[in-house]
């Protein structure tokens, strides 16, 4: 297990799993909303949706769906 | 020594880095993931195929994404979470496989609306399925496979929903009878999905609920409560690498000759990227594209080649889309997800390209990824050129310092 | 089939050209050969730019900027006007002297402009690199979405009975009788040749040339530049003849999408993104916006500039050929001049006053 920051809110996660995975178990519903305000999660899983993009470590616009989990990694939706 | 690079570690990939690396070529091959086995073998590929790969010498870098290529330069412009690299070939592989198509409907924008593989990949990499309900909709053998494997992780599969009509799909099963191996796939798959209902010429109306999906209208039948509704229409090649590249490429998929080779001298397209058929069909087209590019004959597996051809069209026919899914989207509903723009704005259009242009359909991080092949579906638009770069990258990496005479 | 004017190309001038001369009462056809709005006119920034480079492009940058203001509030929300201004950033002493040469230069003239040292530019734009002199600011420049403009355009024209043809070319016109490809032919009093860097496939000879432009738009971050950005160095890139050049200009989209330019290639039609061209314009980019090496590019394109000698575009009868008129050769500043090419195109057509001296953009002036 390890430790990530979840909009500032310190959750355990199995080791080995997505943002993405991370985000939907801690019960997160919207990643990010769309350009008319809609709140949106992930889609196709592999990067070409972009829909799951998030902050992490303070750098925008990342796949969720692309990125593991690491210890003390902070992660934010918007 | 013969540089070959193959882009994309599923199936294809594989099987092309294996024949070119034991008949003497140096190889790398890249993958965005971090591991092989691409999308069908995600979480763990095929034990052989794995060990041959190993066993040949071919150097993978996963975590790289290909953000520009240069087919007069023969290089490739590749992003890594360390930075970027250039990387020179003397023959390149395209085997950038495929994704799923999404067909919109009312709700699927609604978090919890995934990909049938979509979903499989989510739960793969993490997401905990036990005791929850879940839909899974849309169309092809995948859905068969998805559902078996969200079951096997403590998911309630409520039903699946398959567009094709029973008979076609009865007319496909005979032909299974032809191929043993297949054969045992399907009766596995049938015992597993024990008591799942299996509905066919049935779709997925609308998903309800508020900030996500709480439930889906399924045509002719009662509404099923869920917390997840995993649907996807099959699969659509991946080409974007190989327009870049300037490969000529049809709406089926890049085109190539009888050895894999597209229309650009030195580029090699193999699997699903080329016409979606499957795995078998994938790794006999890796192969003859591994061997083409290590300069060796390819004529012995041409008939393997045949044969899986002749299966990946008996699919496609199968499953193929029916109409009344192109009237399932109100005049509100998105169909560009990343620019949010309605079925009306687009449907007022004459072509994709207009449409772009106009309502920005297209424009966005997805660059048409999803909306393209709905749009194509919806109002038989075909596709126009892609600009690099392939995928979105970080302005630094689009920077390459000068290099000296090579 | 005779109509009063057959314009041939629908792109931005084109299109204001319809609606101008439509307005006065002229029966007009336009003909474009591919989407209208989709050559030049979508390739560019969409800025809209009072410019100081000479006095005839101030007037006519002056002028039409004027009439922007005047049509924004009509504009439909997908021409997405947005009211950003200009910031020209000074990276050095040197720069900041010419800062202040345009500073009095628009104050002269009326032209809002303020000063900015290198903490109010920092404060202006904190994104901006540390280090640069200052810059000065125009806020009565704006954006707008140039393809959707040019169909409103349409959309008026057609409204007072003008008609779009798509997927025609005029191929060939004389004494007043417009050949299309498809062979049919169009009695017209007045040619107007508004087809861009291809526009001496119709009139042969005239001083026009195409210069080649890269742009990246990236993902949306918004807040990150307030201001269309340009520096100083712009000018001397646009005028320089000859040689590949670039220079920093950043636009924010309302969308916080960024796009990002500008490079110019001189005599090529080839459409392909070229990498060393593209390195060189984010290169400079980054030097005055940083943190653009981590934002996420999204496509890049490239658009054919039509360029004349001088700098200024042609509008006016066609030298040596009855009944034509030209109306290109905008190179960067189409977007900005095309309400008021209309103007000064339509004065000379319908033989009456004009705001501005048409002079100095007549064709076949001596360069």
């Amino acid at each position: 297990m390890l430790s990530i920051f979840l909009n500032g809110r310190l959750v355990q996660v199995p080791d080995g799993i997505s943002v993405a995975a991370a985000l939907l178990g801690a019960g997160v519903t919207a990643f990010r909303h769309s350009i008319s305000g809609e709140p949106r999660a992930a889609l196709c899983g592999m990067g070409i949706c972009f829909e799951c993009r998030v902050t992490i470590d303070g750098r925008a616009q990342q796949k969720s769906c692309q990125v593991t989990c690491c210890e003390g990694m902070k992660v934010d939706t918007a | 020594m013969t540089r070959v690079v193959v882009v994309g570690a599923g199936p294809a990939g594989m099987a092309a880095a294996c024949r070119a690396s034991e008949n003497g070529a140096q190889v790398t091959v890249l993958d965005d993931n971090p591991a092989v086995g691409g999308q069908i073998w995600r979480g763990g590929s095929s034990a052989i195929w794995f060990q041959r790969l190993r066993k040949s010498g071919a150097e993978f870098l996963g975590g790289s994404q290909v953000v520009m290529a240069d087919a007069r330069a023969k290089t490739l412009l590749v992003e890594r979470a360390e930075g970027f690299r250039s990387l020179p070939w003397d023959k390149l592989i395209v085997a950038t496989g495929s994704r799923e198509l999404f067909l919109p409907f009312p709700g699927w924008t609604l978090p919890g609306v995934m990909g049938a593989g979509g979903m499989q990949a989510l739960v793969k990499s993490g997401l905990v399925v036990k005791r929850k309900t879940v839909v899974v909709a849309g169309s092809g053998p995948l859905l068969l496979a998805v559902a078996s494997y969200l079951k096997s992780r403590g998911a309630r599969v409520a039903a699946i929903v398959e567009q094709a009509p029973l008979k076609r799909l009865v007319g496909f099963g005979t032909r299974l009878l032809a191929s043993p191996g297949k054969l045992v796939q399907a009766a596995q798959l049938q015992l597993s999905l024990a008591g799942v209902p299996y509905r066919t010429d049935c779709w997925v109306e609308a998903a309800e609920g508020e900030g996500q999906v709480r439930r889906v209208l399924v045509h002719g039948a009662k509404p099923i409560d869920c917390d997840y509704l995993a649907v996807g229409y099959g699969l659509t090649p991946n080409t974007e690498l190989a327009s870049v590249l300037g490969c000529e490429v049809s709406c089926d998929g890049v085109r190539v000759d009888r050895r894999q080779q597209t229309s650009v001298a030195d580029v090699y397209c193999a699997g699903e990227s080329t016409g979606i058929g499957g795995v078998d069909l994938s790794l006999v087209e890796g192969e003859i594209a591994g061997l083409a590019a290590a300069g060796r004959p390819t004529e012995g597996l041409t008939a393997k080649r045949r044969a899986a051809r002749l299966f990946a069209q008996a699919l496609a026919d199968a499953f193929a889309l029916r109409p009344e899914l192109r009237k399932l989207c109100r005049p509100e509903t998105l169909v560009c997800r990343c620019e949010d723009v309605p079925y009306q704005k687009l449907a007022a259009h004459s072509g994709w390209r207009e449409a772009k242009l106009l309502t920005r359909c297209g424009m966005g991080p997805c660059q048409g990824r999803v909306c393209g092949a709905a749009a194509e579906f919806l109002f038989g638009w075909g596709h126009t050129g892609v600009r690099p770069p392939v995928l979105p990258a970080r302005v630094g990496s689009l920077v390459v310092e000068e290099e000296t005479q090579s | 089939m005779t109509v009063d004017v057959v314009i041939a190309g629908a792109g931005i001038v084109g299109a204001a050209c319809a609606l101008e001369l439509a307005e006065a009462g002229l029966k007009v056809m336009v003909v474009e050969w591919k989407i209208p709005g989709g050559g030049a006119t979508a390739a560019g920034m969409g800025h809209i730019v009072a410019m100081d480079d000479s006095e005839a492009q101030f007037r006519l940058t002056r002028y039409s900027q004027t009439l922007w203001n005047e049509l924004a509030p009509r504009l439909p929300e997908d021409a997405e006007h947005l009211p950003c201004g200009s910031l020209w950033v000074a990276a050095d002493e040197e720069e900041m002297v010419e800062c202040r040469r345009k500073l009095s230069y628009y104050n002269e003239r009326g032209v809002t402009a303020q000063m900015l040292d290198e903490r109010q530019l920092a404060d202006a734009e904190p994104r901006l690199r540390r280090g640069l002199a200052g810059g000065l600011v125009t806020p009565e420049d704006s954006v707008v979405y140039p393809p959707c403009v040019t169909r409103y355009l349409l959309d008026r024209a057609k409204g007072l009975r003008a008609l779009l043809i798509t997927g025609k070319k005029v191929i060939a016109v004389r004494d007043g009788l417009v050949r299309l490809n498809d062979g049919s032919e169009i009695s017209a009093g007045a040619v107007v040749n508004a087809t861009g860097a291809v526009a001496p496939e119709l009139t042969p000879g005239i001083d026009i040339q195409p210069r080649k432009g890269h742009l990246v738009i990236t993902d949306r971050y918004p807040g990150f530049v307030r201001h269309q950005l340009i520096e100083l160095g712009y000018i001397r890139s646009a005028h320089a003849v000859g040689t590949d050049s670039v220079a920093f200009n950043v636009q924010p989209r309302s969308t916080g999408q960024l796009l990002i330019g500008s490079s110019r290639q001189l005599g090529t039609f080839d459409p392909a993104t070229e990498m060393p061209m593209l390195s060189t314009m984010l290169r400079r980019a980054m030097e005055y916006l940083p943190e653009l090496a981590g934002v996420s590019a999204i496509r890049t394109w490239t658009g054919f500039r039509p360029a004349t000698s001088d700098s200024l575009p042609l509008i006016g009868p066609c030298p040596g050929v009855d009944r034509v008129w030209l109306a290109t050769g905008h190179e960067g500043l189409g977007i900005t001049t095309s309400l008021a090419t209309a103007k000064v195109l339509a004065a000379q057509i319908l033989q009456r006053e004009c705001a501005i001296p048409v002079e100095p953009y007549l064709p076949g002036r001596p360069c």
